[in-house]
Parts: structure tokens; C-alpha cells; sequence
């Protein structure tokens, strides 16, 4: 069962804590800005993503969120990060 | 392969005021964790500061009292003196906390006040606009120390878990930050060993996180994350300063 | 039930406890010690809180943590102290908390004396703290009437749900008089607490409540303080006290005097009237809401040619006086604010020098 990555564009300050983060370079900022001004963070290469968290995790906003049922804990990689 | 997250049930839906990039964020959503994953939400009276956090009680879903600066710490003496059952929180920050609140943070942690303190140390005045804090570092530039903070006549950045540990009576004092996700995760496991430690009536308990604040530090929300690791974590070493068991 | 002879700082820890404050939180000031230490003991027999802050600023803010819960509680401190306070009274104002606040005045400005004073009476009743908030002031003459006052203080603080204050002096203080406590006081607390941080488990909700005075947009504040306007006008036409001595004689000169002062004037009054000389008092019971009504009336006595407002300071409730008066007769002030208080016989040597002129 898919595990789906969402970003709420409109939670989202495009502060880029999460780009940063991510183990497998797999967001962005957009350059279409946002109903409240800012430029959301975005899936650039969705297929890469490996649902680690670490985005969320780092996320001031609560912007990330990921749902689905998981499949197997991921809290070993989140440790070593 | 992967993990689900989701927003905790003890923050609200309320897109916060925070600054983009600003850890305030992460924090309150440590602190709704754990209030989720102890159970305690609907018994828990948070106490939210004057500075960046005053409308923390927009962003959690529990009771909230708001305090005058600096004061958090004696509303959450008065609440757990009448209402021991309840569980409280203060989350202040650094001009709250070590300037104007500082007889009250430490009378509070003397008296082994059975509360939880988060401190957000991020070194400068937030909400007012950037001036400088008693957790200033040296040189570093603040509206009210334009040449940078000059010691000579500001005096060194106050510690404030050394400070509080160095009391006789017993707590749990630690100091954090959330600059990485490791740390986050460490961050998370104190705030919860804090509320477990009040939960069980045992003894005052602190949680320092070193935070950033790139609006007043003029910076980039990354480069103040490198910032902090860089210059703010070795004059503010992490680590347990004091647990109740010692 | 007997009567016992208490001190004052003492009879008012016990009308605390009496009327179901089982909270206190206080920090050392003479001249009112007394009631920490009365309490510091009391407490504990009756499963009370009790709780020495470390200053007058920390006692100010765990009242209003205290009363944020929705509990009774109770602080006493003398003027200095009470300066330290008015932020924290601003704020429980502000919030809608009920909460007692006992003044047992000393002289001032500054460090001044410990000896008795009146001097607080523009802190307490035109607002020691910032904002727009009133303080509901009850001024006791005697032990009996501190009791009475505290007691009924805490359903004051409730119906309107903002801070009552208890307005005394060193010599209510630490004097020593036979003193009553009411056998059937209901201690219930009045309100249901429906707005207090009592623990979302404890109201049986999902809706949490905030205790808080922040109103950053313009309209929300001022809507606020509309609101708290429209209780202090409920004050004023519910809550005045006042009492009226030798009113109905053909006075020739009206005495506006509260507390420990009130009750030496009454000695003077009597003394005078023995003489053939009729003097009246009106005696506010209560500062604000000030009894203006009355004293307007009073002063507008046809054998009443001259109004005097006599206090232990340097004339403040007298601006009250004047405004009430309107003109009508001519208002002066009397009194002193070192810590001796005057004589009932140099209160007649002035009432006859007021004559003569």
C-alpha cells in the first residue's frame, strides 16, 4: 500500500528546512507563489521520496504530512540521521 | 517502506505567525506530541509568555493562561498550588525568561514547583524586533548593541541550565535543541521525560531548546540553523544537567 | 456564636478561610505580617494552600494563576507591595478573574514609615496599575468590619469576576478587638466556573478556555473594555456602603472620613454634640463604588455651611468630596499622613477654626 507525501502549499512559508533535509534531494521550492506570498516547497522527484519523515520532522508548520498505513517502521534511519 | 505523519490532536489547526523557518514551530509540535502521546491534554493548562509564543494559545488545543512578561512561571505556581492534579506548562522565551522573569523562573525551580518549564533560547528579542537578550552572544548584533554585544558593559550570556542546576533542590533541567532531526528526536524524548517527571509529581522540571530566530538575526532560515550549530551550541553545551534520581 | 479578641491581620486570615479561601499566597510587609504567619499555620489544618512568594510581583501573578482555575484565593501586602502588585491587578482585571487583594496601608511615598496611612487611596480606587480597570474598595473602620468586608469579598469578586480589594490601615491591622464571625456564611463559590482553566476533564468538555487580556485588534479591545465599563457601572449602582453619623441632627459642618479616621471623628462628633455643637459624618464603607450620591445630598443640608474631608494623608479622598459637592459648599481637607493620627480633640479644634472663619 502507497504511502502518500502531501505539502500543503498554502501551510507552507517556503522556509526550505525540509529541501535541506531530505536524505534523497527530492523537494523544492516552487517559483509560483502562494496565496499568502510565499513560494512552497514541492515534490520535485516524488518518485524518489522514501516516506523517512525527516522532512516532516523538521517542518516549523506541520506543513508535511503523510498518510496511508506503513508498512514497516522506519525509526532506525531516523536515529542514525 | 516509510512512516506515516501527521499533525498531533493538541495542535490546533491555526497556521501559526511565526517567522518562515522559525523553530518555535518544530517546538510546539514536540510539546503537542507528547501532551498526545502522555494522554493528557484535556488535563493540561499551558501558561504562554510575552514575546514570540504570546498566542501559543492559538496553536494548542488545551487550557491556556496567558502571562504577563516574565511572569509564567508564578501563574503556574498559583495553578499547580490550587489545581495539583492539573498539568502545566510554561513555554517562554529567553528575554522573558532570564531577564524580566528571572526571580520568578528561579524561586519557581527552588521551590521544586511541579511544573514544566520550555525554554526557547534563540539569543534575541523576537516579537519586540530583534534586541538584544541576556542569552546574546558576544559581538553578536542586536538592535539595542548595534556594535555587537560588548561584554564589558553588558556582561557574558546568562546559562540559564547551569544557572538552575546549581540549585540544591532536586529537578530535571536539560538542554536541547532542534536544529537537526536527531536532535529533534533528542528534543522530544526530554520534553517527555519532563511531563512524565511532573506526571509522577516528582520534581520541577526545564527543557532549554536552542532555537533560531533568522527575522532578527538577519539571516536565511538555513544559515541560522548553521548559525546556532556553529556559535550558539558551544557556549550552550546540550545534555542533562540535573536529574531528580541524582 | 462568641465573640473573640483578635488581632486585625489575624481576623482577616481567619474570614479568608471562613468564606472558603483555602488559597494564599503572600510575601512579608509590615505592617500586616501578621496574616502570612496566622496563615502559614491555619492553612495546613484546613487542607489549605499556603504559599510565601518571593516577592509582591511573583504573589501578584500566582493569585492570578490561582483564580485563572476558577479557585478562591487571597493575598494582603501593605502599600509598597500593593505598587508591586498593580501590574498583576491590572492583568486579573483584565482577564476577568475573581481574587481578593487586602491594603494595609502605611505611610508613604517610597519606603515612607510602617506606621498607619491612608495614602493609598488614589492607588487603590483611580487605578494603581495601566488601563481602564476599576478596583471594587471596601475601607473597614474596625476588626468586625475587616471580617465582614473580606468575607463578603470573595462573592464581589465573583459577580464581577475581577478584583475586590480590602483597603485598611496599620491600626485595623494591629489592633486588637472583640471580633464576630457569621455562623451561616454560605462559602459556596458563585460562579460555575464555566470560563476558569479548570481542566477540560473537570468541565467534562472538548472546549477548552483561555484566560487571557491580549486583544490586539482595536475593536476587540475596546468591546473588552466596554464590557468591563458596563460592570463597574453595575458596581455603582449596587455595591455603594456608606454610613451616615448624626446626619439627622442640623449639622453645621459635614465630615467625609473612612476607617480608622472615621472612628475618631465619631468620638469628636459626640464630644461636640454633648457641647450643643452638631457636626455630621458621612463614612464611605465603600471607596469605589464612592458613595456620591450621598455625599452630594449631605452637603446640600440647609444648617451645613462647610464640608471637610479628613483623612490620613494629604488630601485625596477630598478631590471625591469636591466632585460630589458641586460647588454647592465650600470643601477642604484635613488631616496628616506621618503615621500619628489626630485627636478627636484637634479634629474639634478644627471643625470650631472652620466655624469661626
Amino acid at each position: 500500500m502507497a504511502l502518500k507525501h502531501v505539502i500543503e502549499t498554502e501551510r507552507c512559508k517556503g522556509c526550505g528546512l525540509c529541501v535541506d533535509v531530505c536524505p534523497k534531494d527530492v523537494l523544492e521550492i516552487s517559483d509560483t507563489v502562494s496565496a499568502k506570498g510565499y513560494f512552497p516547497a514541492f515534490q520535485a522527484r516524488p518518485d524518489d521520496c522514501i516516506h523517512c519523515t525527516l522532512c516532516c520532522v523538521m517542518c516549523p508548520d506541520v506543513a508535511i504530512t503523510i498518510t496511508g498505513s506503513e508498512e514497516k517502521t522506519a525509526e532506525k534511519t531516523m536515529e542514525e540521521k | 517502506m516509510g512512516k506515516t505523519f501527521s499533525k498531533p490532536e493538541a495542535l490546533t489547526d491555526a497556521h501559526t505567525h511565526y517567522c518562515p523557518g522559525c523553530t518555535h514551530g518544530i517546538v510546539h509540535r514536540l510539546v503537542a506530541e507528547v501532551i498526545d502521546e502522555l494522554g493528557i491534554r484535556k488535563n493540561t493548562v499551558g501558561i504562554a509568555p510575552v514575546g514570540c509564543a504570546v498566542m501559543a494559545y492559538n496553536y494548542f488545543d488545551c487550557d491556556f493562561q496567558e502571562a504577563a512578561h516574565g511572569r509564567a512561571p508564578a501563574m503556574a505556581t498559583g495553578i499547580k498550588r490550587v489545581r495539583p492534579d492539573l498539568m502545566a506548562f510554561t513555554y517562554q522565551g529567553d528575554g522573558d525568561l532570564a531577564s524580566i522573569g528571572m526571580g520568578e523562573i528561579v524561586h519557581a525551580a527552588n521551590r521544586g514547583e511541579k511544573f514544566t518549564t520550555i525554554f526557547i533560547n534563540n539569543a534575541i528579542y523576537g516579537m519586540t524586533g530583534g534586541q538584544m537578550a541576556p542569552t546574546t552572544m558576544p559581538g553578536q548584533r542586536a538592535t539595542t548593541a548595534p556594535e555587537g554585544r560588548d561584554v564589558e558593559k553588558t556582561g557574558m550570556p546568562i546559562r540559564m541550565c547551569e544557572l538552575l542546576s546549581s540549585l540544591a533542590t532536586p529537578g530535571y533541567i536539560s538542554r536541547q535543541t532542534v536544529l537537526k532531526p536527531k536532535y529533534v528526536n533528542k528534543a522530544k524524548k526530554a520534553i517527555k521525560k519532563a511531563f512524565e517527571y511532573q506526571m509522577e509529581n516528582r520534581c520541577y522540571s526545564f527543557v532549554e531548546i536552542v532555537s533560531t530566530c533568522p527575522t532578527n538575526w538577519g539571516m536565511t532560515p538555513l544559515d541560522a540553523l548553521k548559525w546556532a550549530e556553529d556559535t550558539l551550541l558551544p557556549y550552550y553545551p546540550l545534555g542533562e544537567f540535573k536529574t531528580p534520581e541524582e | 456564636m462568641a465573640k473573640v479578641l483578635m488581632k486585625g491581620n489575624e481576623a482577616i486570615g481567619e474570614a479568608a478561610i471562613r468564606a472558603g479561601c483555602k488559597n494564599y499566597f503572600a510575601y512579608p510587609i509590615t505592617p500586616q505580617s501578621e496574616v502570612a504567619e496566622y496563615l502559614a499555620k491555619r492553612m495546613p489544618e484546613v487542607d489549605g494552600v499556603f504559599v510565601q512568594g518571593e516577592s509582591e510581583v511573583a504573589v501578584g501573578y500566582m493569585i492570578f494563576g490561582a483564580a485563572g482555575c476558577g479557585e478562591r484565593v487571597m493575598t494582603t501586602s501593605s502599600s509598597p507591595g500593593v505598587s508591586l502588585m498593580s501590574e498583576a491587578i491590572s492583568y486579573i482585571a483584565g482577564a476577568r478573574c475573581p481574587a481578593v487583594f487586602v491594603n494595609i496601608m502605611r505611610g508613604g511615598p517610597g519606603l515612607g514609615g510602617i506606621l498607619p496611612s491612608q495614602g493609598d487611596y488614589f492607588q487603590a480606587t483611580k487605578g494603581g496599575g495601566h488601563g481602564d480597570y476599576r478596583l471594587l474598595v471596601m475601607a473597614p473602620e474596625g476588626v468586625q468590619e475587616a471580617v465582614e468586608m473580606t468575607m463578603k469579598a470573595f462573592d464581589l469578586a465573583e459577580k464581577y469576576r475581577g478584583p475586590v480589594m480590602i483597603l485598611g490601615d496599620g491600626l485595623i491591622g494591629q489592633m486588637m478587638e472583640p471580633v464576630e464571625f457569621p455562623e451561616d456564611f454560605d462559602a459556596t463559590p458563585m460562579n460555575n466556573d464555566d470560563w476558569a482553566t479548570s481542566g477540560m476533564d473537570t468541565r467534562k468538555t472538548d472546549k477548552r478556555n483561555l484566560v487571557k487580556s491580549l486583544f490586539l485588534d482595536p475593536k476587540a479591545l475596546n468591546d473588552h473594555n466596554l464590557l468591563l465599563k458596563a460592570g463597574y457601572d453595575r458596581m455603582r449602582q449596587e455595591e455603594v456602603r456608606y454610613e451616615g453619623y448624626n446626619t439627622d441632627s442640623e449639622y453645621k459642618i459635614l465630615i467625609v472620613s473612612y476607617g480608622t479616621m472615621s472612628r475618631v471623628c465619631k468620638t469628636a462628633i459626640d464630644t461636640m454634640k454633648e457641647e450643643g455643637l452638631e457636626i455630621g459624618m458621612v463614612r464611605p464603607q465603600t471607596l469605589f463604588p464612592f458613595p456620591e450620591q450621598a455625599v452630594h445630598d449631605a452637603a446640600a443640608k440647609e444648617s451645613c455651611s462647610h464640608v471637610v474631608s479628613i483623612e490620613l494623608s494629604m488630601g485625596q479622598m477630598v478631590e471625591d468630596v469636591d466632585r460630589c459637592v458641586k460647588g454647592q459648599r465650600p470643601v477642604t481637607w484635613y488631616g496628616e499622613c506621618g503615621g500619628d493620627i489626630p485627636t478627636p480633640e484637634e479634629i474639634i479644634d478644627h471643625i470650631k477654626s472652620l466655624l469661626k472663619n
